[in-house]
């Protein structure tokens, strides 16, 4: 029921979703087949130059596509987000099967019925057109339904490079928790999938028993009108993602990222003249990263420890003023900028239940390792492999526990601290669901965990172009402090409220963030 | 073309081959120093063992394969001199195999190659079915068929009709029946008389049986070695002394049947 009420309540968004993700899935294929029917012929005639050929479609064939993703964003003319790179990556995950069955259709043509046709003085062009590919026709359609069915399950993931699509949904539920949002997402996605299927298998029944017209103009034009139209589809797809928006706020693909995101557009959108396109969800670190070094991201918020160790690969420090000063300047040597952070930190902490801290006075990790001994402790797959995570913690405050840590998914671990299943948690300093459970962070009096402050990064060409932002990140500075966070987070995450309301209400309690 | 069938015999060589060598690739050579000369309007039967290099002489009429040394002349021209195309179009090919093309009906197979040369549809439909009946299979019940639906007799008479489609001067038939039982084997020889009888072409078959060789024949051709052993007109042959004729001739079940 909640689930129809989504897609009602979502309506021209959920259409614009559907045929966003049916033109890219058609246009891709359209042109895979266009590229790889040719391609897998020209590998069966030529088998020297042919078989590397199909090694690399396989070998392409098994790159995850997010690490795809990565790799094509950073690279100029074809990279960049949006639905250009989506197309490329699902032109490619589709050239391989359609290469294959291309070639094994051709190699399953009776050997004497092609000598009958060449004997009987069939140009190359005749024997293929009226002779082979008809044979292989059974074989190469089969291609290209696993070429379509894998498409509309590779675009959910063009979602994390804002080329949008049903993936979008999954998405966004899987950053909130939020199974009606997944399953708006998945559901529509896994019925393209079949309907595809279904529809060329149709298309494959009428084309072999009626047989294919030897070379008929009239296929070779619709061939030729279908590709164009394709082609047609996937530039609209590439021109819409350019046509809107001065400045392109990007966000990563968890709540509180789309919170930011929203917050500095709404901000940009008060404030100033300029329009703002807002390319939200987009999977990484490093594909925001890539995405604004290829100038396709204006502004987006990162976090001083993440800036530090995963995009310039320095190592660990502790001291706040220390990390800033790296990061900045790291920055600023990229052409990008670092305004003021936003106040909060989002780091790891250590969280107990409100009323042990309560009894027992506890306000620091080092209060609390006089009771550990007694304690279960609870941890995320990540913090407990991390060598700054679990194993760190315990030599660095001499924390001992009464059992081995239970490995637990990150979005259970706050409920599992409430409801007595273990005693002491790592989490999200900036989780929602901490003031709600009535938990605890305990202080980090030893400086254990490096510092995360979230703060704008710019490009420079942005700034220069556009100084009136500078006000706007300075006004914002300080403002958005952990207790705040926390309780955007929960009105997003927990009462599943809208972001733009969230983040007006936040605009509400703090005018002075805000100038008009 | 009636009008042909009691002119006598032209002299003219429609087929010749000259000093003829050609290996396959990593194999033994099929063909060593081989000559012949076919004149037009006659139908020769080659014979030979299983890989005497029989389907490479008429692999060499039609170009599908060049000699590496000699020549290989059609109506006077080497081969190597023609536009592959034209030639084979020149040249009817039936294959033991047949191959017909099985996502086609039986009118289509016959109607490619008038439809490639550009011929207007009436007078492919009326060649279609001028043909089918040629070779004894009734237009208005064959032609919407499929070539799965036929009997391999049928098959193969559908083949020939198809060689014949735009009336080549040359018809290659590469063991036209080897795959026939014996009964439609002697019935498709019939027809093979009655039809040629008709259409006078210069006709090359190869099979590696005697009798067949006799029956079909106004000349038989004896391949051994990579080289003609012998080759007249089967009165002679049966009188030949020649060792390789002999072999052929004592393996056959009732000599003189022909």
């Amino acid at each position: 029921m909640r689930l129809i009420e989504f897609w009602l309540n979502h309506g021209g968004e959920f259409l614009e979703a559907i045929l966003r993700h049916l033109a890219l899935v058609a246009a891709s294929t359209g042109i895979a087949v266009a590229a790889g029917v040719p391609l897998g012929v020209f590998s069966y005639r030529n088998p020297r130059l042919g078989s590397p050929l199909i090694g690399i479609a396989n070998v392409v064939q098994t790159i995850p596509s997010l690490a795809m993703f990565g790799f094509l964003i950073p690279m100029p003319l074809i990279g960049g987000i949006g639905a250009k790179a989506a197309l490329i990556v699902l032109i490619l995950y589709a050239l391989l099967p359609v290469m294959q069955t291309t070639v094994s259709g051709m190699k399953g043509v009776d050997p004497s019925v092609r000598e009958a046709g060449l004997a009987m003085g069939m140009s190359d062009w005749h024997l293929l057109s009226i002779v082979e590919l008809p044979l292989a026709l059974n074989s190469i359609i089969a291609g290209v339904r696993v070429a379509a069915v894998v498409g509309v399950g590779t675009a959910t993931i063009a979602a994390a490079v804002a080329a949008g699509g049903l993936g979008e949904y999954i998405y966004r539920g899987v950053a909130s928790v939020d199974g009606v949002m997944i399953l708006a997402g998945a559901i529509p996605a896994a019925i393209l999938a079949l309907l595809a299927d279904f529809w060329l298998k149709w298309v494959e029944r009428r084309l072999t028993t009626r047989g294919l017209r030897s070379g008929s103009p009239r296929l070779v034009a619709a061939g030729v009108v279908g590709v164009l139209v394709l082609a047609l589809i996937a530039g609209g797809l590439i021109w819409s993602d350019r046509a809107s928006g001065q400045i392109v706020i990007g966000s990563k693909n968890f709540t509180e990222q789309m919170i930011l995101g929203e917050l500095i557009s709404q901000l940009i959108e008060r404030n100033t003249e300029l329009k703002v396109s807002r390319k939200f969800n987009l999977g990484d670190t490093i594909v925001c990263d890539s995405a604004m070094r290829a100038g396709d991201l204006d502004v987006y918020v990162e976090y001083t420890g993440t800036a530090l160790t995963a995009i310039f690969k320095q190592p660990v420090r502790m001291n706040v003023d220390e990390v800033r000063l790296v990061v900045e300047a790291c920055y600023s040597i990229t052409e990008r900028a670092m305004a003021p952070p936003l106040g909060f930190n989002n780091t790891y902490v250590i969280l107990v239940r409100g009323e042990d801290a309560r009894r027992l006075g506890l306000r620091t990790i080092s209060d609390a390792a006089r009771y550990t001994e007694q304690w279960r402790p609870g941890f995320g797959a990540a913090f407990l492999d991390r060598e700054d995570g679990y194993q760190g913690l315990k030599k660095h405050y001499g924390l001992r526990f009464a059992e081995s840590p239970r490995a637990m998914d990150v979005s259970l671990i706050y409920r599992a601290l409430a409801d007595k299943e273990v005693d002491l948690i790592a989490g999200d300093a900036t989780n929602g669901l901490i003031a709600k459970l009535d938990l605890v962070a305990l202080e980090d009096d030893k400086n254990y965990f490096p510092p995360y402050h979230a703060a704008p990064v710019i490009r420079s060409k942005t700034f220069s172009r556009h100084p009136e932002l500078r006000a706007i990140f300075d006004r914002l500075a300080g403002k958005v402090t952990d207790q705040e966070m926390r309780r955007m987070n929960y009105e997003a995450e927990v009462e599943r409220r809208d972001i733009s309301s969230v983040v007006k209400a936040f605009l509400e309690r703090h005018p002075e963030a805000s100038t008009r | 073309m009636d009008g042909n069938r009691f002119s006598p015999p032209s002299n003219e060589i429609a087929i010749e081959f000259a000093d003829v060598s050609f290996r396959h690739r990593n194999g033994p050579l099929a063909l060593d120093g081989f000559s012949l000369a076919i004149e037009r309007g006659e139908t020769l039967a080659l014979v030979g063992r299983s890989g005497t290099g029989k389907t490479t002489i008429l692999k060499l009429i039609n170009q599908l394969l060049l000699p590496q040394s000699g020549v290989v002349r059609v109506e006077g021209r080497p081969t190597s001199d023609w536009d592959s195309i034209r030639l084979r179009r020149r040249i009817g090919y039936v294959l033991q195999e047949v191959g017909l093309f099985p996502h086609m009906t039986i009118g289509r197979n016959v109607a490619v190659l008038p439809r490639l040369e550009g011929w207007p549809d009436d007078r492919v439909n009326a060649r279609v079915g001028e043909l089918l009946n040629l070779v004894g299979l009734n237009p208005k019940t064959y032609a919407d068929r499929y070539p799965r639906e036929l009997s391999g007799g049928q098959r193969q008479r559908v083949g020939v009709a198809r060689a014949l489609a735009v009336d080549p001067p040359i018809l290659l038939m590469d063991e036209p029946f080897g795959a026939l039982d014996p009964l439609t084997r002697a019935e498709m020889h019939r027809e093979f008389h009655r039809i040629q009888s008709q259409v006078r072409k210069t006709v090359v078959c190869v099979t590696h049986d005697m009798g067949e060789a006799f029956s079909l024949g106004t000349k038989v051709g004896v391949l051994a070695s990579g080289k003609l052993a012998a080759c007249a007109a089967p009165a002679e042959i049966i009188q030949s002394n020649n060792p390789e004729v002999k072999i052929f001739l004592d393996a056959m079940p009732r000599v003189g049947s022909a």
